[in-house]
């Protein structure tokens, strides 16, 4: 083991030393010092099991990751929060899945429709009442293409058969009806709420539509969403090495996009996490190859695109080759200007799907050093690709509690701090700089060489602020 | 105010064998209230003389939710001042009748439903406690007392055993303790003899034993009690007889289950069940 992993693994250990001896020895196996070769057994983290009691996990459910995540975006679908209000209610449109339409009439994106439950319909069952919600929308909203129900823990804890009601009314509307078994309690975290969210997406849509006409450079982007403009940001280059976008996945999405997406040629992943399963079954089902992708900064983006050109012929690796050259002085220009206000600073991430790791690269163009990273859902082969991308020592945390994260903070020192809206005014409060990366804190798009530049912008100012030198901090830290 | 729980296996005769107590207890002097907790809602029918009185839950289904609700509508006198409320619920396979339950005694409890000069609240609860809502009954500060309606038949002795394991919970928990077996015979072989054992076996009394006798389903079909159809007859006696003991009870214990081996043991020995050996 090296000086730099014996050192962090110390730094570690310290942190753990104030838990009592169960949860102690349960978290240490899921915060480790990073082994870059992935050889060293003991480095490996323990992830995609459930959050020890009595720690603060901002861990999110199944229902947020079949809804929130996989299925919201989805434009011109309907998304019912069936169940009491509160689920949808607070989680309406925080992920900033940016679409084109016309909201209320052809598309739905930003709209928070539940069946709201009451206690009369937990006694009598929701069923009726879903019916009937059914009809009223499918009223208010002639042009939606389908209607996606997604259930709150209620409906799983009575038994009610939101089955036989979407089979029953799909067929009576003609469009289909998903029924999406996403109840709260089930899973570890909001990982099973993807792959369910997957799961309906192979039962419901895909394979439902028929792609007129078909060419050998159809691509689809998967597990996109569309944060900020992400997808449009990254369909854009896409387009330009002369690859035909067919679906986005989920970011901007159809319903019609779901159903004709098995007549592509090439799977390209930006969230393994969240869609890798819907990919295998495509390979399996349909023989579609997948390959991973990163748009974030230039050093990434350059390394994907000449890695998807290379599942082409040699027009469009020469296209590729071209589109390169023609933003390479512009991204030059851009890291120029800006690495000297961010060289050697250094940067804790604790985020969701794919961040944790796909960002590492944007930070480094910019001179910047990624020295803890974590995610709230990973899973083992999360951790895997990781491990490379990290230096020797760095720290990896999985399901962080909020006191490690203030002690890592306090111990290494970031010059910022990414993560999400449960921490980002706690940060406010120590006085580091912080950016929420869920939803980009209101900014973006972060994809590609139109969201580079705004990455480097939106750090830059993070880091630099003066307002944070006005924050008090407190002595000890 | 004794608050009272009646358990026991669906169709043993919770409900008829409730009302008639409690028409006996009425008799003597006593003020009482009947809680039916079963979605069914036919705890009340022979107190009211009618086929079902409005429930909690279904009223609250149609105005949109409980507080809508006056409790002058859902709580109505019968049979000689005796207060009468169902909770009422879904029909079978749907929706969460146990909720149901909460929502209605939560309901009852707020508004004002148990008033001092009340001497009895019984609690008439659908067959078996198969979760929650249907414990509801028996949490803390509500009944104390437990009786379970059982017969020599297997099933229901099964069904007796099963609700003791359930008292036995909230006994360590709380103050619920068991107050007897009541066997509604069902004419089987050595049903007293029986019934009896399976009392002393769970540390608890067989404190009535209701013969069987077809003048209750003839007072049924009128809606009523033996005691209030033919006050004379022997079988509204048993009742008054069943109604005085549960008044004088003071023998409430905390249950001990038997385990399945053990009743089946129990069987056998009184040549219920069949030794497969033997066989």
């Amino acid at each position: 083991m090296s000086r730099h992993i014996e050192e962090t693994q110390k730094m570690i250990d310290e942190v753990m030393e104030v838990y009592p001896e169960k949860t102690k020895k349960d978290r240490a196996k899921h915060v480790k010092a990073n082994d870059p070769t992935g050889s060293c057994a003991s480095c490996q983290v323990k992830s995609n099991v459930k959050s020890r009691p009595g720690v603060m996990t901002v861990r999110g459910c199944a229902f947020a990751g079949a809804k929130g995540v996989v299925w919201g975006p989805v434009k011109d679908q309907v998304t019912i929060s069936h169940g009491p209000v509160g689920c949808g209610q607070y989680s309406w449109w925080s992920r900033r899945n940016y679409y084109n339409g016309k909201t209320g009439i052809d598309t739905f994106g930003t709209m928070h429709i539940t069946t709201d439950f009451q206690e009369k319909d937990i006694v009598y069952g929701g069923d009726k009442g879903l019916d009937a919600a059914l009809h009223e929308l499918k009223e208010l909203f002639p042009l939606s293409r389908g209607i996606g129900i997604l259930s709150e823990c209620p409906v799983g804890l009575i038994g009610d058969d939101i089955e036989a009601v979407s089979k029953r009314v799909a067929k009576e509307f003609e469009i289909p009806i998903v029924p999406v078994r996403c109840e709260g309690f089930r899973g570890v975290s909001q990982s099973l709420g993807h792959h369910i969210a997957n799961d309906t997406i192979r039962d419901y849509i895909l394979g439902k539509g028929k792609l007129e006409k078909t060419t050998p450079y159809d691509v689809n982007i998967i597990g996109d969403y569309n944060i900020g403009g992400d997808a449009w940001a990254s369909r854009k280059i896409l387009e330009e090495m002369g690859l035909r976008v067919v679906a986005q996945w989920t970011g901007d999405s159809t319903v019609n996009e779901i159903a004709i997406a098995h007549q592509s040629k090439l799977n390209l992943i930006h969230c393994y996490r969240s869609m890798n399963y819907i990919c295998r079954h495509m390979e399996e089902a349909y023989g579609i190859p997948w390959v991973e992708f990163n748009f974030f900064g230039p050093t990434k983006i350059y390394e994907s695109i000449r890695n998807i050109a290379a599942r082409f012929d040699d027009r469009i690796k020469e296209n590729a080759e071209k589109v390169i050259a023609k933003y390479k002085s512009v991204m030059d220009a851009l890291i120029e200007e800006y690495r000297p206000r961010l060289e050697g600073k250094k940067v804790m991430l604790y985020v969701g799907g794919l961040r944790p790791r796909h960002t590492i690269g944007a930070y480094e163009d910019l001179g910047m050093e990624v020295v803890a990273s974590g995610y709230e859902f990973g899973h083992n082969d999360d951790y895997r690709r990781t491990y490379p991308e990290m230096k020797e020592g760095a720290v990896i945390m999985d399901d962080a509690t909020l006191y490690e994260m203030e002690e890592f903070t306090r111990r290494l020192k970031p010059d910022m701090v990414g993560s999400g809206i449960k921490e980002k005014y706690s940060y406010h409060k120590m006085g580091v700089p912080f950016r929420q990366m869920h939803s980009w804190d209101y900014s973006g798009p972060y994809h590609g060489f139109d969201g580079f530049p705004v990455f480097a912008r939106d750090m830059d100012m993070t880091v630099n602020s003066p307002t944070w030198g006005l924050i008090r901090r407190k002595k000890s830290s | 105010m004794r608050q009272i729980a009646i358990y026991g296996k669906g169709g043993i005769g919770k409900s008829t064998t409730t009302q008639n107590t409690v028409a006996g207890l009425s008799e003597a002097g006593y003020k009482c209230m009947i809680v039916g907790c079963d979605p069914k809602a036919d705890a009340t029918r022979l107190i009211l003389h009618k086929k079902a009185q409005a429930t909690v839950m279904d009223l609250a289904r149609e105005r949109g939710s409980v507080e809508e609700l006056e409790i002058s509508e859902v709580l109505l006198e019968g049979f000689r001042g005796i207060k009468c409320a169902e909770s009422g619920g879904p029909e079978p396979g749907v929706g969460c009748a146990g909720r149901g339950v909460i929502t209605a005694i939560n309901f009852l409890e707020e508004n004002g439903a148990y008033g001092e000069d009340l001497d009895f609240v019984f609690y008439d609860v659908l067959g078996d406690v198969v979760c929650g809502g249907f414990a509801m009954p028996i949490r803390e500060g509500k009944a104390k007392e437990i009786y379970i309606v059982t017969s020599g038949e297997m099933m229901a002795m099964y069904a007796a055993n099963n609700i003791s394991r359930g008292i036995l919970k909230y006994a360590q928990a709380g103050g619920v303790r068991l107050g007897g077996l009541i066997c509604n015979s069902r004419k089987t072989d050595k049903e007293y003899e029986l019934i009896s054992e399976l009392a002393k076996r769970l540390n608890t009394q067989m404190i009535h034993f209701v013969p069987r006798e077809n003048q209750v389903q003839r007072a049924e079909l009128r809606r009523q009690t033996v005691i209030e159809y033919s006050p004379e007859h022997p079988q509204a006696d048993e009742y008054r007889s069943l109604a005085k003991k549960i008044a004088d009870n003071k023998n409430l214990v905390i249950p001990a289950p038997l385990s399945m081996d053990e009743l089946e043991q129990l069987l056998m020995d009184f040549g219920i069940l069949e030794n497969e050996d033997a066989a």
